[in-house]
């Protein structure tokens, strides 16, 4: 755990290194500057007990040690003002590399990782590193050069002191471990508790149509009460535990000065007249050290407290930036003589770790202007086959060809240019409609209002956008929230007309609309695309009727190549799908 | 501890009517009314002990103080009657001693020949020369304070004191008293009171005991009664949302819901385990060492408060100012996840859109705002602890200062400024906690408006007064709809006027674009949602006329969502029905197709259901259509329930269903058409509205809506 925080605080620049440096020299002045002060506090103390001192004096000290008092505060100030840019910076730094890194990352490494735990991985783990360093930087290096530089001032002083003070520490350190080690493990089992609350909260809500058809309410409370009992007895355990802290800390504290000045007490007793009021004053003087010292104890400990919290997301974070970036681009421009072809030659798949292939030598050629469709079972890699074009996933062997140019050679941002890709799930952005449609870069001219118009009537959604407040500028909340399913899908679809691509790419995504907007969807697009190459998954045997190739997959393998009419005659497979949706003679008329 | 913030905690939220919510607050708590009152006295009783502790403290100092000081009176004493007898000296006393040898006596006469009578030093000199029992004899035995001096001791001390100057300082004046003579150092030595700091200190061990362990009971009773609290919160809000109207799940994010079970009720535990009892301590604090302070000398109390307040008034000033900070930090925060967010879920997108280049940009300029804020407000709050250090040292010297010249004067002892010490340092301290305690306070009724406010929300009728029950088993299955409205939003009418009549055993299909109203009206009649107006009869009776728990046992229902919980898939199927054996489950995922997949599942029925990505949609689907079937009830709705299956697996389950429903009146909604064609009666709609009835056939022969809907799956 604490080799991964070193790991991630490799990633300290030089200038933060020279500002750590600076921030050591300034602590190493605040804790010179600190314990001078109970110097000045003696000598205060013993002229005021000196029949006859001189006022002066008492000022002169109480002035050295206000001086003190204000040296360490602005060593603190500047300390303070290094330290917060030093931690801010660094989680500017990681955080830009965490984003960096996951927007190179492939689909599967994504996947593996989960959406959400990246997102948390970019903004949580990051809050918890920066925390701890912009309060442990001060604390890590304070505590131990105060406790050490304390110690040794009040150590020749009287051997009695310093065991009690001893004895202090080892009590604190001792019950703070003892209450870690009791009740550590159970926050962990608090955190997973309340994940698991939410869980069955959230389970109750999205799930309440089940619930009340099921007259489920009695058995969905009592599931829910399990969690809050035991979550509650979880949570007593802990808080009970630490209740009795705070008592002891005080008690040892107060223990330590009252057993100062008892033992000093003695000490004066049985010393020498002239020794008396050097010890008087080097009580008082000692009892302010030895707060110190167990101050100094108590805020390493509570560094130790933070620690596994952020080492846990020091390691998330590392991660994230070890994952070797699988899918590298090349360096062609995209210039090429042939257009709009897309090739796959022997092409097999299967993930980096897994022992199965996904596709299995798969070979088909699309021509310009061609439609060529997908169409198989759940999980028969249509999908997958898809996404080699785009290079979301790359071929584990064999080539992908684009215009006769293998995949891999491109430029990212070149074969880009070339794709319109539809996913399965239409994706909107934070924006408008307008933003929404005009979306990225094609390395073209910016798309004009003109075009996002006739991308959207071609998408069949003119009707519905214009319908809308503010027409093709209404807003559009982050994840399309405010539109249907139906109407997402159709603004995506417009997303990648507005590109104006060789080639594209539709994993899918027909089926969230109905048969008749599908139908004059695809009428309309073939109009406008006349020279486009299209590439469509689809699930209805009547989005894909009609394309000039279907590629029909079982299982990972190519089993029928061919037209819809031929392939009804050649292959079992594309048959029982297309007489599981539609009759024999309907197949037949159609 | 310091706990570390998430985005979005941090800053207090304001609530709309702050002593509104901590009035209910505490009108919630009354069942914990008593505890609650006996931690709040021992946090007052706990802080009066710690404010005692410093008065007794400064005892205990000033009796240690007092063996510092030399018995001066004694002194004099002694010098006195050491002078006295040193000027008596009768040499004749000696000559007639009889416990003096001839020899000693001698040495006397010997020494008095040689003596310079006026110089007293060498006088003195010659006679710790002398035998000491000529020296006893000299100088009789005197007592000082029941210490008796010899003569030998008397020679000494006159030796001492013939070598000190007239202006002797206190150091040497020291010093020469530790060469003394023991019986003379009795005297004049300082008295330290031993039994008295013995007591003195049991005292205040005694104080602080009983302060911690009053502390400790307290917060032991407050950790109680907050967890207590906040369970018996979370199980209301669960009961709640059971008796809630659907509609107000619609009009709420489920996200929004959850946070007012998990974080708001958090906050309120939180804060009344640790702000309500460190507020009224901190209180007591605050007013006690005030009280104290002008207890003990009021011209401390005023430097003391001042030199703070000093201190304070600039402490605030910037803490005012890192609030806002604060809160620009975590709106900051809240843009740039918000952009990562969207980037990562779209990130296909992106990438397939050449997006990152506008993307980056994005975010780069994010993370340079969240910087700024970052670095200001960490700045800003760190500045806080030294601070705090710098009041605590101001007013330390400031109260030796004053301390000192007021010692001087002898208006008060040594003890008087060690307790102002302590009282400067508790003075400062309740003040920031009280600060504290308030800001969480405020946003402890901030969560708590938004707790109350949800089980505060209008329940679904309680239909105390239905007696009309319809039994399950003897209900026959007819179902009419008459001229049914309705509408989510009173203004807005989804269904309009619809009326149709399904007889027992028919099977029922509703067909129409997205929007139509087909789930609208499933959901009516699971008595979902209330009818604006028309009547939805159940063999005869009103759906009005009865309750909604017998309308459910009514119907088996399959919903488009495939609703997992978390559990294993043997809970998943059985739900809450009981004593239904594994062999009743295995015949039903026989007939669902489930079978296969069972066996694949490393421990069978007994197999997590978690979140499980080797789960897929179809196979979730297929379980949730598997739960649907362990009761039977007369009525069966299928909406979109095959909708994830591929086509092949949907007729099995078909086949399976109508063997199932054989007799039953069921409704199915279907996106795709060739699973309804078989249906006696289909239902199309439009807009709300019934546009075309009749069975398949009937409807092609129509050449309407329907025909079209149908013909366009083979259009090109």
């Amino acid at each position: 755990m604490l080799n991964s925080m070193l790991k991630l605080f490799k990633n300290f620049k030089k200038k933060d290194i020279i500002s750590i440096l600076v921030i050591i020299a300034l602590i190493v002045l605040q804790v010179w500057l600190d314990l001078k002060m109970p110097d000045y506090m003696s000598a205060i103390t013993r002229l005021v007990q000196t029949e006859g001192s001189k006022m002066a004096e008492i000022l002169k000290n109480g002035g050295f040690m206000l001086l003190c008092a204000l040296g360490s505060l602005v060593s603190a100030i500047i300390v303070g003002y290094i330290t917060s840019d030093v931690s801010a910076s660094f989680s500017k730094n990681i955080r830009k590399k965490i984003f960096s890194k996951v927007e190179s990352l492939s689909l599967h490494e994504i996947k593996q990782f989960s959406v959400s735990s990246l997102i948390t991985r970019t903004t949580n783990d990051i809050t918890q590193i920066e925390m701890l360093i912009a309060m442990g930087l001060q604390l890590l290096i304070k505590a131990p050069i105060t406790a050490v530089w304390a110690v040794t001032k009040i150590l020749n002083k009287s051997w009695e002191w310093s065991a009690l003070t001893g004895i202090a520490v080892v009590i604190l350190l001792g019950m703070i471990t003892f209450v870690m080690v009791l009740v550590l493990p159970k926050f962990k089992k608090v955190q997973k508790l309340t994940d698991k609350l939410n869980g069955v909260t959230r389970e109750e809500i999205t799930g309440i149509r089940v619930v009340r058809a099921f007259n489920a309410e009695k058995y969905s409370e009592e599931r829910f009460d399990e969690v809050n009992n035991t979550l509650t007895k979880t949570q007593l355990f802990t808080q009970r535990s630490f209740a009795i802290m705070q008592p002891v800390m005080f008690i040892v504290l107060y223990f330590l000065t009252l057993g100062i000045y008892f033992v000093g007490a003695y000490l004066i007793d049985g010393a020498l007249m002239s020794e008396k009021l050097t010890l008087f004053g080097d009580m008082v003087v000692f009892s302010s050290y030895a707060m110190q010292v167990i101050m100094s104890f108590l805020m390493l400990a509570m560094i130790f407290m933070m620690l596994p919290r952020a080492g846990v997301s020091a390691s998330r974070i590392n991660e994230v930036l070890d994952t070797d970036i699988t899918i590298k681009e090349g360096n062609f421009d995209g210039n090429t003589k042939e257009k709009g072809t897309v090739e796959f030659k022997n092409v097999s798949f299967k993930y980096p770790d897994a022992e199965d292939y996904l596709l299995r030598d798969i070979s088909f050629k699309a021509n310009k202007g061609e439609t060529v469709a997908f169409i198989g079972s759940t999980g028969s890699g249509k999908s997958t086959l898809i996404n080699l074009v785009p290079r979301f996933y790359d071929a584990t062997e064999g080539e992908v060809l684009i215009d006769g140019v293998n995949v891999k050679e491109y430029k990212e941002y070149a074969l880009n240019n070339k794709i319109g890709y539809v996913s399965q799930k239409a994706f909107m952005f934070d924006g408008t409609i307008s933003s929404n449609v005009s979306y990225g870069d094609n390395g073209k001219d910016d798309v004009t209002p003109e075009q996002i118009k006739k991308a959207i009537s071609v998408a069949q959604a003119t009707e519905f956008v214009e319908t809308m407040e503010d027409s093709y500028d209404s807003h559009i909340a982050q994840g399309g929230t405010n539109v249907s399913g139906g109407q997402k899908q159709r603004i995506s679809i417009a997303r990648a007309i507005a590109r104006n691509p060789e080639i594209y790419i539709f994993d899918d995504s027909f089926s969230a609309l109905d048969y008749k907007t599908d139908l004059s969807l695809r009428k309309e697009l073939k109009k406008y695309t006349k020279d486009a190459t299209c590439l469509i998954v689809a699930q209805r045997i009547g989005t894909i009727m009609n394309a000039d190739k279907i590629v029909v997959l079982d299982n990972g393998k190519c089993v029928g190549i061919g037209t819809h009419k031929e392939l009804l005659k050649k292959c079992d497979v594309y048959k029982e799908i297309a007489l599981s949706q539609l009759s024999k003679e309907e197949l037949e008329n159609g | 501890m310091a706990k570390p913030m998430g985005p979005g905690r941090g800053i207090p939220e304001k609530s709309k009517n702050f002593s509104g919510s901590v009035k209910r607050l505490f009108s919630e708590l009354s069942n914990f009314k008593i505890v609650i009152g006996i931690a709040l006295i021992l946090a007052v009783a706990g802080s009066i002990l710690s404010i005692i502790a410093p008065d007794k403290l400064s005892k205990l100092t000033d009796e240690i103080s007092k063996g510092l000081v030399v018995n001066k009176d004694n002194m004099a004493t002694v010098t006195e009657n050491i002078t006295n007898n040193f000027k008596n000296i009768d040499v004749s006393k000696v000559m007639t001693s009889p416990s003096l040898t001839s020899e000693e006596k001698q040495e006397f006469v010997q020494m008095m020949s040689n003596a310079d009578k006026d110089d007293e030093k060498s006088l003195i000199k010659s006679f710790s020369d002398l035998n000491e029992n000529i020296q006893n004899v000299l100088l009789p035995e005197i007592e000082v304070d029941g210490n008796y001096i010899n003569g030998v001791d008397q020679t000494k001390y006159l030796c001492l004191l013939s070598e000190m100057s007239k202006e002797v300082t206190p150091n040497e004046l020291y010093k020469k008293i530790d060469k003394m003579p023991k019986s003379i150092q009795k005297s004049i030595k300082p008295f330290m009171d031993m039994d008295k700091i013995k007591s003195i200190v049991m005292l205040i061990a005694i104080i602080y005991v009983c302060s911690s362990l009053f502390t400790y009971i307290q917060s032991f009773i407050m950790a109680t009664v907050s967890n207590k609290f906040a369970r018996n919160l979370r199980s209301r809000i669960s009961k709640k949302i059971n008796k809630l109207p659907l509609k107000y799940f619609d009009k709420n994010q489920t996200g929004d819901t959850l946070s007012r079970v998990t974080n708001d009720v958090d906050t309120i535990a939180q804060s009344m385990n640790q702000s309500l009892a460190s507020f009224i301590s901190s209180i007591t604090l605050f007013l006690g060492t005030i009280i104290m302070m002008f207890h003990t000398n009021y011209i401390l109390a005023f430097t003391a408060i001042i030199a703070s307040l000093f201190g304070f008034a600039f402490m605030f000033k910037i803490l005012g100012k890192s609030q806002k900070y604060f809160t620009k930090r975590q709106e900051e925060l809240g843009k740039i996840n918000s952009h990562i967010e969207e980037t990562y879920t779209g990130l296909l997108v992106v990438k397939a859109y050449n997006g990152k280049k506008v993307s980056d940009k994005k975010f780069d300029e994010c993370n340079e705002k969240v910087f700024e804020a970052n670095k200001k407000s960490q700045f800003l709050s760190g500045l806080m602890m030294p601070m705090m250090a710098f009041v605590g040292n101001f007013g330390y010297v400031a109260v030796c200062i004053v301390g000192a010249l007021l010692t001087q004067k002898g208006t008060i002892s040594f003890g008087v400024i060690v307790a102002f010490i302590t009282y400067v340092r508790l003075f400062t301290q309740p003040l920031s906690s009280i600060a504290q305690a308030f800001t969480s306070l405020q946003s402890t009724a901030a969560a708590g408006e938004r707790v109350f406010e949800f089980l505060d929300e209008e329940e679904m009728d309680k239909e105390d007064d239905i007696k009309t029950t319809l039994d399950k088993d003897k209900a026959k299955g007819n179902i009419e709809f008459s001229n049914v409205t309705f509408g989510y939003d009173e203004d807005k009418l989804i269904i309009k006027n619809f009326t149709a009549k399904a007889r027992d055993g028919q099977k029922i299909a509703i067909v129409g674009p997205t929007g139509a109203g087909k789930t609208t009206m499933v959901n009516l009649l699971m008595k979902f949602y209330e009818i604006n107006s028309g009547d939805i009869k159940i063999d005869g009776i009103s759906t009005k006329e009865l309750s909604r728990d017998n309308i459910h046992s009514l119907f088996t229902m399959v919903l488009q969502d495939t609703w997992l919980f978390d559990g294993t898939l043997r809970d998943n199927i059985v739900y809450n029905r009981e004593n239904v054996s594994d062999k009743k489950i295995m015949e039903i995922c026989d007939t669902v197709g489930l079978t296969h997949f069972v066996k694949t599942l490393p421990n069978g029925l007994d197999t997590q259901m978690n979140e499980n990505d080797s789960v897929s949609a179809g196979q979730k689907q297929l379980i949730t259509i598997a739960r649907g079937m362990v009761e039977d009830a007369p009525f069966l709705i299928l909406d979109e329930a095959t909708s994830n299956v591929d086509t092949r697996t949907e007729e099995l389950v078909q086949k399976a269903m109508d063997k199932l429903t054989a007799g039953r009146t069921s409704f199915i909604i279907a996106h795709r058409l060739s699973t309804i064609k078989n249906a006696d009666l289909i239902l199309v709609m439009k807009d709300g509205n019934i546009i075309e009835q009749g069975n398949h056939d009937d409807l092609m022969k129509q050449n309407g809506f329907y025909s079209d809907l149908y013909n366009s799956q083979f259009e090109l």
